[in-house]
This record gives C-alpha cells, structure tokens and sequence, in this order.
C-alpha cells in the first residue's frame, strides 16, 4: 500500500516547525503516560513479569500453526465463525462481504490498529455503509479525516483547544467547553449510533487458543456496546495475537495495562466468547473472527525481526522515545510509528518501503527498558540498518564517508595526519564543505577543535 | 594499576585538555598510565549505521592496539575511556561484533572485561567515591549518554563523584532523556535531533556547569545551544572532577 514512510525527515522537520503545538502536546502526553508506566511497574516486580511474558509470547510464536488450529477450533466450537486473510485485500473483502450479506447500513467501531492497516473504512463507506468510531480519540479524528498518531492516545497530539473548536463547529457545544462536557456531547451521537448500528468491528489485544476466546481491554466502554448490541461482531485480529491459554491471558491483561497507562487492569475487559447462545439472549447473533496475516508470516520468518511480533500493542515505547514525542506518528507515514514501527514496518512491508525508518532513532535504549515483552528494539534497528547497507539502501556519500573512516582509523600515520588536517579545517571554518558537517551545521553551531590534540599534548608531557 | 588510556577520536581532537585532565586524575589516584600511540577510532559511527563490516575492521585494529588477548601483553590490568558511548562499544558491542569463533571471539570478550569508562572505572573499579572538595559551591546539572545509562548502567557514578568532590548535583526534568547526537542520526534526522537537544534545553535547571562525560552528546548540546543563543557552560567530566581535585573549581576558588 502507500505510505508517507520516505517522506520521514522532511515530514518530521515540517511538523517540528510549522506545527509547534504537535511537539507540545505529544511531548506532554507522553512524559504522563511514561511517568504512569513507570510507577505502574514499579508496583510489581515488572522485570520478572516482562522476561515471563516474553517467554510465553516465544513460545506461542514459536509453535503459531499449532495454537493457531486450535484457536480456530475453539472459536468454532464457541459458535464463531473463523475467515483467514492472506493480505489487506482479502480482509476488506471478507468484512465488507459479511456486511453486504447481512444487509448492514451502519457499522459501529472500536479502536483497532489492525483495521487502520488494512484501510478498512473506506470500502465499506464506498459500499454505502456508515461508519462511526466509537473511542473517542478516534471519533475526533474521523470529524478530522486524520489518521491516528498513537497506538493508544490516537488524538494525543491534539490539544484540549483544537477539539473544542472542532467540537464546537460539528456538535454545538462551548467554545470553552470542558472536557467532560465534550465527552458528553460525542457520547451523545455515538449513543444513537450504537442503537442503530448493524455491526459491531473491533480488534483484539488477545485471542486465547485453548478457550476460543477473543479478550479486548478498553477504558471507556464503547468496546462493550460495540460487542455486545449490534446483530453482528466482527473481531479483525493479526495472527501475532494469540496467547496458549486463559491463564497466560490473566497475567497479560495486567501488564499490558500497566506498561500502556500504569492501570492495574483496564476498566473494562470484555472476554468474548460466540455468540448469543439462544435468540432472545443478550449479545450478537453472530460473532465472526478474521484472522489476518498481512505481511506477518514473512516477519516471523526474519531471522531477527519475528522478535517484533511478541508485540502488545501498548504504546510504551512510543511514551518512552524522544524521537516520537518530537513529532507524534504522523511524521512516520505509517499506521504503525514510533519504535515498534521503525521496527515492525520493515518487516510487514518490505526493507525497501520502509527506509528510512531504521534510521530514525537515536539508539537511545529507552523504548527497550520500556517494552512489557523486551523486545530488543535497538538491535533490531541495527540489523535492518544492517540489511539497508548490505542492499545499497543508503546513500553513496554516507557509505562512501564510512568507508573512507574506516580505511583511515586502520592505518595510524594517515589517521594521525587526518587528524591534524581536519583541527585545521575545523578552525577554520571550512569544514562546512564535508557533507556532514553541512548537514550539522543546518541547525547547530560548528564544533570548536582542540588548539593541539590529546596526542600532542601526551607528547609534550602532561603535567 | 597499569592503565591503558583509550583516548577516543572525538577526545582526542574536541575534548584534549579534557582527556589530558582524565589522565592527571587518574595518576592522581595511583594508576600508571600508558597511551597507544597507534589507537584511532573504536568503529562506533560504522557499527550505529549497520556497517558492519568496517566496524569490525576498525575493531580488529583497536584489539591489536589494546592487546585484547587473553595473555594481555599490551601489560595494562585495565582500558580506560574518557567515553560511555566508546566504552559501551568496546564492552558491550565489540562481543556482539566479533561472533566468528576464533581469536577474534575470544581477544573481543578479553577487552571487554577489562575495559572502563572514566566514572566506572573510578567508582566501581578503584572504589573511590570521594575526591576532595574542590567544587563546593559549583551547581551542576548532569548529562548521561545514553549508553552510559541504559548499556553500562551508570545510573548514579558521575553525580556521586561531583557530589563527592562537594558540587551540589541539581534535578534536571529531562536527565534520563537523550539529547539527539546519537552520532549519524544527528546528521541525517538533524531537525528531530535539534528538536531533541531544544527539550534538554529548555528544561535545563540554573546551574554553573552542564557536565557530561560523553563528548558526542557535549558537541551536539553546545553547538544548539550556541546556535540558540543560549549560555549555558558544557564541562567534560574529566575536567570537573580534576578542577574538584586540584581545588581550582569551585566558585569562589582561582580560576
């Protein structure tokens, strides 16, 4: 599909300088989140939870066909109805086909990253269907027509005045309405439209092989009515989700929330389970599941990469990363952005359409000591940044110059007199000519050099 | 203790009166100093761009100089670096470099066990924690490099060095954040880089000295700040603690 992904250090430079407020409320939103994760691992002893976790998600990874078959097992014993897509195409065919056959008008969603990267929404609204998003960070966005910038805070880099002028423009409410009152405004017409919906859409965070069951953590409710009152639920869900068993899921439900906002467990947990068992019953009269590949298959075949596929999808490493609160996730031009997409996207969609996103770290670590299922995000940026050079990925001046660096620090005679070479052009000032140091100096002074170097003043006798 | 002093290319030419002060501090604590007069640059800003290849060939030279075999007959117990980001190369990334089995392997783990960052080295190797009280008075804000912080792990060693040559170490709001060198990432994000020092910046509590003991970090940090037109006074490591020692750092003290 099309992506803004190469477009990156443009995208980023313009929105650091034209849109100021981004970088703001990105920057804020994320320190309170990170500040809450913190505190919400240091309640538990969060390293001996984490190295568990990995460990059930290795396993399950490591044995996906089998978990997988007994998923959809299960899930067909539940009375669920199991579809498997190969790709984007066929999940938005198979979910748009569910809807015409059940004469859908209306579809009410909750918040799944899953159908942003399938581009779900406009087949269905080209089918004539109606489309709500129901969290509320989505249903800003959706007034906006924006993508969302976040795993979990998809509005975050939004501030409190833009969506009360949006929701002043579109629902009537206060120029200077409060948070809450904006929030009843949206609950307002998302009331009705969970009323009126034929189909609820949802993601999952886990789908349970032994129970069939599909487990979605949520704050906010619309989670629940999205699953429980429309005729029809459908749970799209990337084959990565699974989890062996319900009591892998207890323990996952209460890291995932607290590496994503420091909650012991999330407000509400719905833990689907089929549908409705009798007519008249509360619940669907039908559930369906689409387990969706898209690109998944060849990560776990990378040799290092499938260690991003033990993602949760609880957005710690976006809150933990400087590069991301500069910007938010629009710079990356992706649905998946921040780390885990610098990491994830190479893989689901090819090195190539993916470049330059290895790159856009600083290798700080800090996504790292954040991640609930320690996924090594800086090696994995280093061995993509390894495969970028090895396929002529990067360009010939950058190679040419570390090329050039290390034919010099290999031979010490030239590497002493490149030394004193470059101290000379330093003080001068026309180092400004080396490509890098143009690029340096676009936004930074120009490093001063030592007067003599260290070797000369060892030389001389240090005192 | 005989110790080896890898100097490292950004030091040697940006940092020199920083890295000679690193040497005069640790004669200071009773260590013979050495320098390799062949040592160049330890393959970092190749091995951060995945070229792996001539990070392993500026690795190899460096194993040579350093005499990274297990015999040792470079003589030194330890390697020390004015440097977290080129310590943590040596230590943590030349192991993970130089997997082929083989002398490599072996001489890659050997340099790796007995090579130090500056504070590492001072704190956890020799175990002195106090150096006089030449920077009483001196309010300093600390700036960890990342991989000081998140690879070696030291969370605390420069502030209980300063704070024991009697500096008040002030709380900084982003102290654990990166600063946005991270070597080629500043040159080729340079706006998100630039975005990244602004927030260190601008965050940055009144204080006499900004002390680091990564010169990349220190480049990057002084050279926005400058270009902001910001004053702030960036003080190697190396120097701070020597001026504590030598009794010339603090405030009202000579200069």
């Amino acid at each position: 599909m099309a992506t803004g992904i190469k477009d990156y250090a443009a995208r980023s430079r313009e929105i650091i300088r034209e849109d100021p407020g981004v970088r703001e409320s990105v920057t804020g939103a994320t320190i309170a989140f990170d500040e809450k994760r913190r505190q919400g691992y240091a309640e538990v002893d969060a390293d001996a939870w984490r190295r568990w976790a990995e460990g059930v998600k290795n396993h399950t990874l490591t044995h996906l066909d089998r978990y997988l078959a007994e998923a959809e097992e299960q899930l067909q014993a539940n009375g669920a109805q199991v579809h498997w897509a190969a790709d984007a195409a066929e999940a938005r065919e198979i979910v748009t086909g569910l809807a015409v056959r059940h004469g859908v008008r209306s579809v009410v969603k909750g918040k799944s990253m899953v159908t942003e990267e399938i581009d779900l929404n406009p087949v269905l609204e080209a089918a004539g269907i109606e489309v709500f998003e129901t969290d509320l960070g989505e249903y800003i966005l959706q007034l906006l027509e924006e993508p969302p910038s976040h795993i979990l805070g998809p509005a975050l880099h939004k501030s409190l005045e833009q969506v009360q002028e949006l929701f002043a423009d579109r629902l009537d409410t206060a120029r200077d309405g409060d948070p809450d009152t904006l929030a009843r405004a949206a609950r307002e017409v998302l009331r009705g439209a969970f009323i009126h919906a034929d189909m609820g859409i949802t993601g999952a965070n886990f789908l349970v092989a032994e129970t069939g069951t599909v487990a979605l953590i949520e704050n906010e409710g619309n989670i629940r009515l999205t699953t429980s009152l429309p005729r029809v639920h459908v749970a799209v869900v990337g084959i990565e989700k699974l989890l062996p068993r319900m009591t892998d899921l207890a323990g996952f439900l209460q890291l995932t929330a607290r590496a994503a906002t420091g909650q012991p467990i999330g407000c509400f947990v719905s833990l689907i389970q089929g549908p409705a068992a009798d007519p008249g019953d509360d619940g669907p009269e039908e559930v369906h599941v689409v387990l969706v590949d898209n690109g998944r298959t060849d990560v776990l075949a990378h040799e290092h990469a499938w260690e991003a596929l033990r993602c949760v999808r609880c957005g710690a490493c976006l809150n933990a990363c400087p590069v991301y609160r500069q910007t938010g996730g629009h710079a990356y031009g992706y649905v998946y952005s921040g780390p885990i997409g610098s990491v994830l996207d190479p893989g689901l969609l090819g090195l190539h359409e993916a470049m330059p996103l290895p790159f856009a770290s600083s290798l700080c670590g800090a996504c790292e000591d954040a991640c609930p299922v320690r996924i090594p995000i800086p090696e994995l940026l280093l061995e993509w940044r390894r495969e970028a050079q090895e396929e002529g990925l990067t360009p010939w001046k950058e190679r040419a110059a570390l090329a050039g660096l290390a034919s010099v620090a290999t031979r010490p005679g030239l590497y002493r007199l490149a030394g004193k070479i470059g101290s000379r052009l330093g003080a001068t000032g026309a180092a400004r000519v080396l490509p890098m140091l143009g690029e340096w100096s676009k936004d930074r002074a120009l490093p001063k050099p030592s007067p003599r170097t260290f070797r000369d003043l060892w030389r001389e006798g240090i005192e | 203790m005989k110790v080896a002093f890898f100097v490292t290319c950004l030091a040697d030419h940006y940092f020199a009166d920083a890295a000679a002060d690193a040497v005069r501090l640790l004669r200071h604590l009773g260590c013979e100093v050495s320098f390799p007069p062949d040592q160049t640059c330890c393959g970092q800003p190749a091995y951060n761009a995945g070229r792996t290849g001539e990070a392993l060939r500026m690795a190899e030279h460096t194993l040579d100089v350093f005499g990274g075999q297990p015999d040792n007959p470079a003589g030194a117990d330890a390697v020390v670096l004015p440097s977290g980001s080129c310590a943590t190369m040596v230590k943590k990334f030349y192991p993970r470099l130089a997997t082929s089995p083989g002398a490599s392997a072996v001489r890659a783990t050997a340099l790796a066990e007995r090579s130090w960052d500056l504070a590492e080295f001072i704190v956890r190797r020799l175990g002195v924690t106090r150096l006089g009280d030449g920077l009483a008075g001196r309010r300093i804000a600390v700036h960890q490099g990342c991989h000081a912080l998140r690879e070696l792990r030291l969370e605390t060693e420069p502030a209980t060095l300063l704070e024991g040559a009697g500096a008040e170490v002030v709380p900084w709001e982003a102290q654990e954040e990166c600063c946005g060198f991270g070597g080629l990432f500043s040159v080729k994000m340079t706006a998100v880089s630039a975005a990244m020092a602004d927030r260190k910046l601008e965050t940055l509590p009144d204080v006499d000295w900004v002390v680091s003991g990564d010169g990349g970090c220190v480049l990057h940090l002084d050279g926005r700040s400058r270009a902001r037109g910001d004053r702030v006074e960036f003080v190697h490591l190396a120097t701070a603690l020597w001026r504590g020692v030598n009794g010339d750092g603090g405030k009202t003290g000579a200069k």
